[in-house]
């Protein structure tokens, strides 16, 4: 069937600069570049072209530019170019539109509307180039209170539950290996480990390899049980038991049978080239005391030595569901927002469904001391996070700690050309295919992502030392260090800050 | 918005303590010369002090020192304090007239025993501290300056030594004095703002600003507190009341919740003292008072002050025979005592604690 739809880009190739290298021809594969031996001249076909920059950023005499030119119709405010390309493709195909990563729709984001304090005159701030910082988080379930004997030694008399100890608040998301590469997953974990914090296993398993750095480890359960043992589940030195996720709530992990190759099959337990799609529902969850048997279940695989907790997506009910899960004892909760990242999901659904992360953060927070249960609980929020202030500003609003996935593939090179789902990616991540993975050096992605913890965790310390303090926990849940700019009395409430100038 | 957030009080301020570990009665003079030497840290919009073993003839009872701003507030107060307590002696606090305090507010003191039928399921301290609290946040125009027994706080809008002068504290003799001069930089003088701010036993002075009051305050708001006083003092106190009182903790692991070590400490200390630790800042996390501050807490037991874990105020100490002296600067001590035994200056973080019967047992 001829395609209605236009291509979204436009590729232009300078000619007196281009060498005829072919280097373009190689890095795509979405096949755009062509060459003719013959003419000596390389075609493009601007079609196929999604964006993602691997050409233009590898092209040795920087000869091409991929510029952003979706089908530009008559003007009309309801039916933009967005709704008319999706009919299409859906008139063509007859089938459910598939995306990946995070919501890109003009959502408030709540973060560019806060503002931070800094501390003048009365109260100095503190200069981390001079003095200690500190940024050391553990997570985990806490008591109200320790019996601690006086004595000739003091004796601790509470045994506390085991925590996690994170040397930056800042962990890296659940991403499975399948949705992303062996090399990518690799990358996150040493990453981990040379940070003094953890990466997220997704729910694909654990690959072989991988459990060398189990210390450095969650393991996730999720509803499809991809990979589930008893040795995975001791292997880290957590588990999340993985509800849902920002970028499609309510429904169920989907890893396309295209990337399901050899060692994915082994890992995650299932043939090759089958669809890998996770039920929506837990089928052994139904209800709140349903979630309460599978943390003791996990907490008894593993004899309570380690922590586990529950990740949900941020939905208009958070608040009522966090409750319940810290009752049903989850010693951490994920909430993962409205611009979380995935490998696929139904566009529908992702830009569509649930609720900013920091309208779900400063709910949940507030909810849970309201009710006296906010230290039984870690809270971890996820979802967007983009940058250093973005971190201080969840930490301030209420979080112990904050999950980044999309920043950490952008730090492995991601240009956010959002199709991940094809299995193509052209930087190398997000793809099984052995020809584009060996492009992500897992030596130089460890490098980077160390690297983009290293200026985020400066930035952090610039940003706390400013408000006149020395450790983060002073900053957790101390809204009076935020302000707002340009929102309504509703969200003041909502967000428990005050507007800038109050 | 303010149920959100009270716009709390910034302020500069002079300390200064006074205690007798054998428990000797100390005149108030002593305390007001001590304070009115650091005249220049307080401008004249605060000053109070806190005194220990004031009223032995009541010690039994809990010594309620209330402010009415009007009889109105007054009458309802007293209506709201015969319905719930056993009202032993009630009295007008006494004072002098002095040119300097302008329009004080009607100061009352009453000796307190709770209503036996108000206490089932709820300790005698609890139900005094909910029934403070109600005073404070609900009835309009009262408020609580000091709850204990055997103690008092006397406190206004002025420099300390007026404050002093005012109350006639050269009249009353203690074993513990605590004293306040205030530097407030962006309220108004408000009588009940001055320091110190006392709640049961505990009566604290404050020289500094919390920057976690955010965090401290809601922590607290999960207990059941509720800050009302428009100071971040009272965070200090409520603290102390919350770890010590009700959390039993020793009251030098209280200081080390409040102004812990950092975690390079921590890592080199040995295996036992190192899980002490950990754990204490894992748990205690909120209750961390950052920013810069030097306290002293006053209690029935003795006396106690702190600085925060990294020395942003001054804080001195001082020691002769069985005298503990502390003070915002030397010349508050070297005015009452030219040769003390010893003198230093307390490590950030490290309490000095004096105790009646026990003497100095923690030097900082």
């Amino acid at each position: 069937m001829l395609t209605l739809c236009k291509g979204e880009f436009s590729v232009e190739r300078d000619d007196d600069r281009c060498i005829r290298c072919l280097v373009c021809v190689r890095q795509c594969p979405f096949d755009v570049h062509k060459y003719d031996e013959e003419e000596d001249r390389i075609y493009s076909d601007e079609s196929k072209c999604v964006g993602c920059q691997r050409c233009a950023t590898l092209c040795p005499t920087d000869a091409i530019t991929i510029r952003y030119e979706p089908m530009e119709m008559k003007e009309n405010a309801n039916w933009k170019t967005y709704h008319l390309t999706n009919i299409y493709k859906q008139a063509e195909t007859g089938g459910v539109l598939l995306t990946g990563m995070g919501n890109d729709k003009p959502y408030p984001i709540y973060w560019d509307h806060i503002l931070l304090n800094a501390s003048q005159v009365t109260n100095p701030s503190i200069d981390p180039l001079r003095e200690p910082m500190e940024l050391r988080t553990y997570l985990g379930r806490k008591p109200d209170l320790l019996d601690i004997e006086d004595g000739d030694e003091l004796i601790l008399k509470t045994e506390i539950s085991p925590q996690l100890k994170l040397e930056l608040p800042v962990m890296f998301s659940a991403m499975s290996y399948g949705a992303i590469s062996l090399n990518a997953v690799k990358s996150l974990a040493r990453a981990a480990a040379i940070a003094g914090t953890y990466y997220n296993t997704g729910e694909g398993g654990l690959h072989k390899d991988l459990y060398k750095y189990g210390k450095n480890t969650i393991v996730q359960c999720a509803s499809g049980r991809f990979g589930i043992s008893p040795d995975y589940l001791n292997a880290g030195s957590a588990i999340e038991i993985k509800i849902g996720q920002g970028a499609k709530p309510g429904i169920g992990g989907h890893l396309p049978g295209e990337k399901v190759l050899e060692e994915i099959s082994e890992t995650r337990m299932i043939a090759e080239g089958t669809d890998a799609l996770s039920p929506a529902p837990h089928h052994d969850i139904y209800s709140i005391e349903d979630l309460r048997q599978l943390i003791f279940a996990l907490k008894e695989t593993t004899a309570y030595e380690k922590p586990v907790g529950v990740k949900i997506a941020a939905v208009h009910n958070s608040a009522a569901i966090s409750s319940g899960m810290v009752r049903a004892g989850a010693d951490f909760i994920v909430l993962d927002g409205l611009r979380g990242g995935t490998g696929a999901a139904p566009l529908v659904t992702r830009d569509n469904v649930g609720i900013p992360i920091e309208l779900a953060l400063a709910s949940v927070d507030q909810r849970l001391r309201e009710e006296g249960i906010r230290n039984k609980t870690s809270l971890i929020v996820a979802g967007g996070i983009r940058s250093s202030s973005d971190v201080i500003k969840a930490i301030a609003l209420g979080a112990d700690a904050v999950y980044i996935g999309t920043a950490a593939l952008v730090a492995l090179g991601c240009h956010l050309c959002q199709k991940c789902y094809t299995g193509k990616c052209a930087w190398g991540i997000a793809t099984q295919d052995p020809y584009l993975t060996k492009r992500l050096n897992p030596e130089i992605g460890t490098r980077r992502l160390v690297n983009l913890l290293k200026a985020w965790s400066n930035e952090m310390k610039e940003l706390i030392g400013g408000m006149g303090i020395n450790a983060i926990e002073s900053l957790r849940g101390n809204r009076l260090q935020l302000r707002g700019v340009g929102l309504t009395d509703t969200e003041y409430r909502i967000l428990g800050i005050l507007p800038a100038g109050e | 918005m303010q149920k959100i957030a009270y716009k709390k009080d910034i302020s500069g301020c002079a300390v200064s303590g006074i205690l007798n570990t054998n428990g000797k009665k100390i005149n108030g003079g002593y305390i007001i010369r001590s304070i009115a030497n650091m005249h220049d840290r307080s401008n004249g919009l605060g000053g109070g002090f806190a005194a220990y073993g004031i009223y032995p003839s009541y010690k039994e009872y809990y010594a309620f020192h209330l402010m009415f701003d009007d009889l109105n507030a007054r009458e309802r107060c007293e209506e709201f304090l015969d319905k719930n307590f056993l009202i032993e002696k009630d009295e007008d606090i006494p004072t002098r007239k002095i040119n300097t305090t302008a329009d004080p507010p009607i100061l009352r003191r009453y000796f307190l025993e709770p209503r036996e039928e108000k206490l089932n399921k709820i300790s005698e301290d609890d139900f005094v501290i909910r029934e403070v609290m109600k005073i404070n946040s609900d009835i309009e125009g009262s408020y609580v300056l000091s709850s204990g027994k055997n103690m008092g706080a006397f406190k206004a809008v002025g420099f300390p030594e007026d404050v002093g002068n005012f109350y006639r504290l050269e009249e009353y003799k203690a074993e513990t004095w605590i004293a306040h001069g205030r530097f407030p930089t962006n309220t108004p003088g408000w009588w009940g703002g001055a320091h110190p701010f006392a709640l049961l036993d505990y009566s604290i002075v404050h020289n500094g600003e919390i920057s976690s009051y955010g965090i401290n305050k809601r922590y607290l708001e999960m207990f059941g507190y509720r800050c009302t006083l428009l100071t971040d003092t009272e965070v200090v106190a409520y603290l102390f009341d919350l770890l010590v009182r009700r959390h039993k903790l020793p009251m030098k692991i209280a200081c080390k919740a409040l102004a812990p070590p950092f975690w390079d400490e921590i890592d080199r200390m040995p295996e036992k003292e190192k899980k002490v630790m950990k754990t204490i800042r894992t748990v205690y996390g909120s209750s961390l008072v950052n920013g810069p501050f030097s306290i002293i807490l006053g209690f029935k037991d003795g006396m106690l002050a702190l600085n925060d874990r990294i020395k942003l105020r001054p804080l001195i100490a001082a020691t002769k025979k069985d005298f503990l002296m502390v003070s915002s600067e030397e010349a508050g001590i070297r005015e009452i005592c030219k040769e003390p035994d010893k003198i230093w200056s307390p490590k950030a973080g490290e309490p000095v604690i004096g105790l009646i019967g026990k003497g100095v047992v923690e030097e900082g």
